[in-house]
């Protein structure tokens, strides 16, 4: 007999519901509206009465309907088949939910995240008699490319004993293929699916290790200039129009991770799309399989129920880090976190508690802290390593980084690659901003080199602002040069055609040799003595650059482009 | 029949409570007062009270007055019959023609499944070289125009509309001048275009909550027509009249606001209305084209800045031309790729061109000495004035591609662009000699 309960106000999406059983904080509950059931999740409990945020519209709900608790924590489905799926917030397939009810998405409609039907072919790795832990891995099944591990379930406390498992053979995820009895004699079973509840950490490892293996994105702004550990976390604030989305789809689609989850968190529907759409069509060079094979989608976009935002990014970090406790890399991408912080604002807001700044609740800064250290490199139980890398975007209201979500954001990160209108205004992209942005973790390319390459970049800038006051031909031609070596480092390693095939995608190994041959340029010293003069050469052997980053590594072109490169570079520099 | 209360025990701003039982959440209901009658929804239920939104405002309202209860929220028709005629922000006739009650709808229907929606593909010619060559319009994109008052957007909306290529036009006016909704009639009946539109015109000087349906009455209505295989393009101005109508409510609701009095779900709001734009799998299509208004030319403002993350990019309307920083589309990169290979090149290079003419032109400002590339520049920025942004240019993608070319070689060699050798070789006017790179 489920505990039930009585709705007494309705508030936008927050039901008040009088109960008589017990109640659990964040447990789930459906307000019966006919025959349709609609989730909620309660949020508050004051005396007999619970506050619910409901996961779809509340139109229709009267005063009295009835709410029934489910006694179970909001949980997603953990299992083989995740991989490829699009899911909304709450895990429902959106596929499935269009075979079933056409273009819209009707309320109250919850699918399995997972095919009850499909078979997989198990390989046991344990026998009977066996002690593991949660976590553990008890076998495997084939997912696409990976070995997808069968684990004790994560919940479990303790050491079981292994009673018995299934031989090698096919499998649906929910027929039970082990028993396992623990210390004081209790037996459970083992099946290939288990649940979890999203806002808590899967934490069933021996340690949290150091992240400082750069995690290749085949940005070069990124890679070289402010690098991404494998394990670390980074976020991406911008205005509007700066180019986080398509910077975060470049990234999704070049990264070196295993596994990489999308949480397009209250976002437009129409960059998903593209997602949904282009991934199955692209191939992921390292594999070269389909990058949809190795990608989950999660998509609760801007104009979808507000409360399945909120959940939306933490049913996305527990994918990814279901996936950690196999040993693979992942990341995960959230764009955008500000949606999320305002989903929790709105709920704030409903619930009438005392708001912070800009009316976010004063809870905010925990929140954001307690989604980003879910990122992490992990040593496994079995000594191997996995990680989860996560990379938010932030939206910052009016471009502001003054604003509480951004200052929370960076708090917590280690990473930050904020991007400027100024230099999406330019066209200069990705507009990663070169001198306000920093990161904490190493870079692939030598420090010294990087040092002096970032030098250049601040005095051409100071030389710049200094230019606007005393103008060209108060500027010492010395100062000049500094001026159009940081001009040219921008244009020819900085910005990259995320549009191309060739310059959209930077190997590490590309990285290393072309900025070797920038910072030749970089550190040179030019007989150059005329202003003019100097910027013509400049342009010229910029253009000798932008041509080489097209072509291939291994064309002819490529070769080609170089040695004209070097012979320009001898007509100029001294030591060159 | 529906039970009649006549228990009013609160009426503040445009809300009054009744208290009242087996009343669902944004039902409507009807007030009978000494004024006649006025439509009112539920925005909140708590214990035996109903708040509601009274539609009218409350004024002239007495404590004594009727409410009944619809028992259904608020409907819209999809009817043919819709095709030219105009309505009020109620949905009634506003043209003196009988009402159309057949095949009803609810209006704020659930959101499209992202599973069933396509990438948009195909272009939408305006003519206006800012739009086509920079910043392309999409068919299925939702695009504002962000204009400080008095500028001339609801004349761009309406050439828009002329020129593009669709089935049905919707236009929801929210504070409309009565004087812009004339002009829109009249220039739409001009044209031809009126027996392909439908009207829902909230006027300045009718009660300020009554804007707040207008878009969902045009989106409903047009999400209908998409769903029979129409392509539709649904202008809205001005969505700030909206945003601080919904401002209104929630004041008076006592919600915390967030930004300059805003409720903190002005985002979700917005973005409810804007992604109807769709690109249906396997049905037509809605277009949204809305006016933000920027008080005090301020981009920064919770509406212009809250519409500016949820739309596919925006048109800034400054000084009667389409500015060229700022103004985006996003889903240029959609089409410009099928178009002509030098679109994007020409694209690219005369913006950054153009900003660096901007710079060059505040160091004239500040009394420097002009370099020759600085004399260049000034050269290029005048002529990309007046032949690129002036908005009386009326020209096709390719002629105004050409037209590119021709001021680049104008003013610069090649190398000076830093555009690929390859596209240099083809597309280069011959006057100017072709170095070779």
């Amino acid at each position: 007999m489920p505990n039930t309960g009585k709705i007494v106000g309705v508030n936008g999406n927050m039901l008040t519901v009088e109960f008589t059983g017990a109640v659990t904080q964040n447990e789930v509950a459906y307000a019966i509206l006919g025959d349709i059931r609609l989730k909620c999740e309660v949020i508050r409990v004051r005396g007999n009465r619970a506050d619910l945020q409901a996961f779809e519209s509340t139109n229709d709900i009267k005063v009295g309907d009835q709410v029934e608790f489910d006694d179970e924590l909001l949980s997603v489905e953990l299992g083989p088949g995740l991989l490829t799926q699009v899911f909304d917030g709450l895990q429902n397939p959106l596929p499935d939910l269009a075979e079933r009810s056409g273009f819209f998405l009707q309320r109250g409609v919850y699918l399995n995240a997972l095919d009850r039907q499909k078979t997989w072919e198990f390989t046991p790795a344990v026998k009977a008699g066996d002690t593991v832990r949660a976590g553990d891995k008890i076998g495997s099944v084939p997912e696409g490319m990976f070995e997808h591990y069968i684990m004790v379930p994560f919940g479990w406390a303790g050491e079981w004993k292994i009673v018995s498992i299934a031989p090698q053979g096919d499998y649906n995820i929910v027929t039970p293929i082990a028993k396992a009895e623990n210390s004081k004699g209790e037996q459970r079973d083992i099946a290939m699916m288990q649940r979890w509840p999203v806002k808590v950490a899967i934490s069933c490892y021996k340690e949290k290790l150091l992240a400082n293996q750069p995690m290749i994105t085949q940005t070069r702004s990124i890679d070289t200039f402010f690098p991404v550990a494998t394990g670390g976390t980074f976020c991406t604030p911008g205005p509007f129009g700066a180019g986080k989305t398509v910077l975060q789809h470049s990234i999704s689609q070049n990264a070196q991770a295993d596994v990489v989850i999308i949480a397009a968190c209250g976002e437009r529907a129409g960059e998903v799309v593209e997602i949904l759409r282009e991934f199955p069509e692209l191939t992921d060079p390292k594999t070269g399989r389909s990058l949809m094979d190795r990608s989950i989608i999660i998509c609760n976009t801007s104009s979808m129920p507000v409360a399945a935002r909120e959940a939306s990014v933490y049913t996305a970090v527990t994918l990814a880090e279901y996936y950690r406790q196999m040993g693979l890399n992942s990341l995960l991408l959230a764009d955008s976190t500000s949606r999320w912080a305002q989903a929790l604002r709105e709920m704030s807001g409903r619930l009438e508690e005392i708001p912070g700044e800009e009316a976010f609740p004063a809870y905010l800064e925990s929140r954001i802290a307690e989604f980003y250290e879910r990122a992490g490199l992990v040593k496994l139980n079995d000594g191997k390593l996995g990680s989860v890398t996560i990379g938010g975007s932030v939206s910052p209201a009016g471009g502001n980084f003054e604003e509480p979500v951004t200052q929370a954001t960076l708090k917590v990160v280690g990473c930050f690659l904020g991007l400027s209108r100024e230099r999406s205004d330019a066209r200069r992209y990705p507009a990663i901003h070169p001198l306000d942005s920093w990161s904490k973790y190493p870079s692939v390319v030598d420090n010294a080199k990087l040092d002096f390459a970032r030098n250049i970049l601040r005095r051409g800038n100071e030389v710049n602002q200094m230019m606007k006051v005393v103008g060209e031909e108060g500027t010492h031609i010395n100062d000049f040069i500094v001026y159009l070596k940081s001009e040219f480092l921008d244009y020819v390693y900085l910005q990259q055609n995320t549009f191309d095939e060739v310059d959209g995608a930077t190997s590490l190994e590309r990285q290393k040799y072309v900025f070797d041959k920038v910072y030749q340029v970089l550190a040179g010293e030019f007989k150059l003595t005329d202003r003019d003069l100097a910027r013509r050469y400049f342009l010229e052997l910029r253009q000798n650059f932008i041509d080489w980053n097209y072509h291939k590594m291994d064309s002819k072109e490529f070769k080609e482009l170089e040695a004209a490169i070097d012979a320009k570079m001898k007509e100029q520099i001294k030591n060159a | 029949m529906r039970k009649v209360y006549h228990k009013i025990i609160q009426i503040q701003g445009n809300v009054i409570t009744v208290e009242a039982s087996d009343v669902a959440y944004n039902e409507l209901a009807e007030i009978t007062t000494s004024r006649g009658i006025s439509l009112a929804q539920v925005i909140r239920l708590q214990d035996n009270k109903v708040f509601l939104q009274v539609f009218a405002g409350s004024r002239g309202i007495s404590t004594q007055d009727q409410v009944r209860f619809l028992g259904h929220p608020m409907l819209v028709s999809k009817s043919q019959a819709l095709l030219g005629r105009v309505f009020n922000g109620r949905g009634e006739p506003r043209d003196s023609r009988p009402a159309i009650n057949d095949e009803l709808i609810e209006i704020g229907g659930p959101s499209v499944n992202p599973a069933k929606r396509i990438i948009p593909r195909n272009m939408i010619r305006t003519g206006i070289p800012m739009i086509d060559v920079f910043n392309t319009l999409v068919e299925s994109q939702k695009l504002p125009i962000f204009s400080v008052a008095g500028e001339p957007y609801n004349q761009l909306l309406a050439r828009i509309a002329l020129q593009a290529e669709v089935d049905v036009i919707i236009i929801g006016g929210m504070g409309l001048k009565y004087d812009d909704y004339l002009f829109f009639r009249n220039t739409l009946d001009e044209n031809g275009a009126l027996s392909r539109s439908v009207m829902f015109i909230h006027t300045a000087a009718d009660p300020v909550v009554e804007s707040l349906l207008v878009p969902d009455m045009s989106l409903a209505v047009a999400e209908s027509y998409a769903l029979e295989g129409k392509r539709v393009l649904v202008l809205l101005t001005d969505m700030t009249n909206f945003a601080d109508a919904l401002k209104e409510t929630a004041i008076t609701m006592e919600q915390i606001p967030a930004n300059r009095g805003y409720p903190g779900d002005l985002y979700s709001q917005l973005a409810s209305r804007y992604e109807k734009a769709v690109d249906f799998d396997g049905a037509g299509s809605i277009t949204i084209l809305a006016v933000t208004t920027m008080p005090g030319d301020d981009v920064t403002h919770p509406v212009p800045d809250n519409t500016g993350y949820i739309t596919e990019g925006q048109f800034y309307l400054r000084n009667g031309r389409i500015e060229p920083f700022g103004s985006l589309s996003r889903l240029k990169q959609q089409v410009n790729s099928r178009t002509r290979k030098d679109h994007r090149i020409i694209m690219d290079t005369m913006i950054r061109f153009y900003a660096d003419y901007k710079e060059t032109l505040e160091k004239q400002s500040m009394g420097f000495q002009m370099s020759e590339w600085d004399k260049k520049l000034l050269k290029y920025g005048k002529l990309f004035e007046a032949q690129m942004m002036d908005l009386s240019v009326n020209i096709p993608l390719e002629e105004a591609l050409d037209a590119g070319w021709e001021i680049l070689a104008e003013c610069f060699d090649p190398t000076e662009t830093g555009i690929k050798s390859d596209l240099v070789k083809e597309f280069w006017p011959n006057k100017a000699k072709s170095t070779d790179i």
